[in-house]
């Protein structure tokens, strides 16, 4: 039987081996750096009305209270109250709240990690008002520094804040991107010099969709976009988000920012990744502690910006009908609501609308890093069957949506389930209908 | 000293102490954590995310109509408790006088409801903490989540309205012990206040104008 713990690390992000009692303290550490006032407002505010649990598709799906998100953030709260809440001496003092454990934090693995796609449906039901996902977020930033992160996210953090790639791969990915630029018969610039545009790539499209990335190359050739991709910059996702260390999340940010900086971008384009756009649109400036001295914008944002100002024409699709499901974090998090409908509107799309969407979306099941946890699978596929349900009641013949990320898990949940739906990408039915 | 004394005089100038200044520090100890700053690059202006703060401090009183199926029963109840409290503290001919008392102002241009009414109020008001007590046992995730704090916040307010109610109603027992027990249960809450998560009558407005100030810089929802 494999145990909570097998599936930890065992090691510090530093990747040193760390005692029990190290993990406890460089946890406390964590979550001390993130006793700001805003959550500290976000952990006094609640009321423990359960709500939060209703939003959330993992206790929908189940009805297990364990996954009421509230809970989540437990281990976080508890040191907050003991440590740096308004009465910490006194409960220090007569031991009301116990310091947190390394047996406590690994037993809430599942729940930091497994079992949140970090989507904050949660954060828009409170009535309080209340970011849970952000609660959540900080929690497992303490993980991650006790050396407690899943393996499978913490390895693939600290590869890719070493080499610029999460894993090895058969071959080094810039090679993957000249080689799909050879198939699909697109010119795709890497490392140029200088460029007004940097553009990063998801992982999973140069692994599994490369069509996606020439159709992304396409798009930008037609409209005549100065862009390149460069090879210590090329992924998008952030395994040091996932992950929840922030000194991994730096160090992947600081990468793309020094590469941007080099060529002298004024744009960074993110791809069809939510994480990614999460990662570099709202946390990079903060993490590296300075702005950022460009923009960034999500594809979609910026084939939208150009379709208003007339300098993307796009043809119409033929009758089908699509469902359109909203990324969360570019969505409900990121604020990019009207952009991909847009598009879809430019192109004719005959949109059937589910009844979760825009910032209601329930989650694709696989964000978070959920997608690469192979612990989650059974978990994640039980939140999944409530979203396809959705999608087929909509009644439309084909599915749409704008990140990679939300595609893996959907093909994934499509394979289990035997759905009859491929998911396809917004950017690739935008590139297969765009008029030079 | 009686008891009825005891509660009106020493214990009541005692807890409105513990109240003042413990609501005071809770508050300021979450100001003096201090706020991050924010350096990535907002949507809008910092006057338009403060309207969509302000915003949200009202419409997350309402619940968006994507949750209502799940969650309208819940919060009808919560709501309607806590509506019911404020119409009896507020607006109830004995409480008023309190008020002018204890803040030594003159009350006659404060509007009172007729008793009957205040009395119906405070039935259903018990009625409805009675579903939100059973449904804080019985549903799963209100249950898993619930601590000490709850419990204890509940049972306080158990108290003074029960007391209330009996002493208006007149049910039995020396008036003046029950009127003692309502005032000494209104002190009890007014100690633990700043205690435990009865301060989120002060926390909702921070907390909510903070989230829609911050998703609306990112124009996400809210």
């Amino acid at each position: 039987m494999t145990t909570a713990s097998q599936n930890f690390s065992r090691q510090g992000a530093s990747g040193a081996d760390l005692s029990p009692s190290e993990r406890e303290e460089n946890a406390m550490q964590a979550f001390a750096q993130n006793f700001g006032a805003y959550a500290a407002l976000n952990l006094e505010a609640c009321i423990h009305c359960g709500m939060c649990a209703d939003a959330c598709h993992f206790y929908i799906a189940t009805e297990d209270p364990k996954y009421t998100p509230i809970l989540k953030a437990e281990p976080f709260k508890q040191a907050y109250r003991r440590e740096s809440g308004a009465f910490a001496p006194f409960f220090k003092l007569l031991g009301l709240k116990k310091k947190v454990t390394v047996d406590q934090l690994e037993e809430w693995q599942e729940l930091l990690f497994d079992s949140c796609n970090l989507c904050g449906r949660c954060s828009l039901i409170c009535p309080m008002g209340i970011e849970v996902a952000e609660l959540i977020e900080i929690g497992r930033r303490g993980m991650a520094e006790a050396g407690l992160a899943p393996k499978a996210l913490a390895e693939r953090a600290q590869h890719q804040a070493e080499t610029g790639q999460p894993e090895e791969s058969a071959r080094p990915y810039p090679e993957v991107l000249n080689e799909i630029g050879r198939e699909h018969e697109v010119e795709i610039p890497l490392d140029k010099d200088s460029a007004d545009i940097m553009v990063c790539l998801p992982r999973t499209d140069l692994e599994q969709n490369p069509e996606s990335v020439a159709a992304m190359a396409r798009i930008l050739n037609t409209v005549g976009a100065d862009y390149t991709f460069r090879s210590d910059a090329l992924i998008a996702e952030n395994y040091g988000y996932y992950a929840g260390s922030t000194g991994l999340q730096k160090k992947i940010t600081q990468r793309v920012v020094d590469q941007a900086e080099k060529i002298g971008a004024s744009l960074v384009l993110v791809p069809e990744c939510g994480h990614a756009y999460t990662a570099l649109r709202w946390q990079a400036a903060d993490i590296i502690g300075k702005k950022l001295p460009f923009r960034v914008r999500h594809i979609t944002e910026y084939l939208a910006e150009l379709l208003a100002d007339g300098k993307l024409k796009l043809g119409k699709v033929n009758g089908d009908s699509f469902a359109f499901h909203d990324p969360c974090q570019l969505v409900r998090k990121g604020g990019i609501m009207d952009a991909p409908r847009e598009l879809m509107q430019a192109m004719g799309v005959d949109l059937r609308e589910m009844e979760n969407k825009k910032g209601f979306s329930f989650c694709c099941g696989g964000g978070g890093g959920v997608n690469d946890l192979e612990s989650a699978r059974p978990l994640r596929h039980r939140a999944q069957e409530l979203k396809l349900r959705e999608i087929d009641d909509t009644g439309a013949k084909r599915f749409l949506t704008s990140c990679s990320d939300c595609r893996v898990a959907f093909n994934d949940a499509g394979e289990h389930f035997n759905w009859d739906k491929k998911t396809e990408s917004l950017v690739e039915l935008v590139a297969a209908n765009i008029k030079e | 000293m009686t008891l009825l004394e005891f509660a009106r005089g020493p214990m009541l100038h005692f807890a409105l102490i513990v109240f003042v200044f413990g609501v005071l520090w809770r508050l300021v100890s979450v100001a003096l954590l201090g706020w991050r700053k924010n350096r990535a690059e907002s949507r809008v202006s910092t006057a338009k995310a403060a309207t969509g703060g302000a915003v949200a401090v009202g419409n997350r009183s309402w619940p968006h109509p994507e949750f209502l199926n799940r969650t309208a029963f819940g919060e009808a109840v919560g709501y309607g408790y806590h509506i019911g409290l404020f119409a009896i503290v507020l607006f109830g001919t004995p409480h008023v006088v309190f008020w002018g008392n204890l803040f030594g102002i003159g009350v006659s241009w404060w509007p009172t409801l007729p008793t009957g009414l205040i009395t119906v109020i405070s039935i259903a008001t018990i009625f409805l903490m009675l579903i939100a007590t059973i449904r804080r046992y019985m549903h799963a995730p209100l249950r898993r989540i619930s601590n000490f704090d709850d419990w204890f916040s509940l049972a306080i307010l158990w108290v003074l309205m029960v007391s209330g109610v009996w002493a208006v109603l007149g049910l039995g027992g020396s008036k003046e012990t029950i009127l003692a027990i309502h005032i000494i249960s209104f002190n009890v809450l007014l100690i633990w206040f700043p205690f435990g998560k009865l301060m989120h009558a002060f926390y909702i407005f921070p907390s909510r104008f903070i989230t829609g100030y911050k998703h609306e810089k990112k124009g996400a929802a809210s």
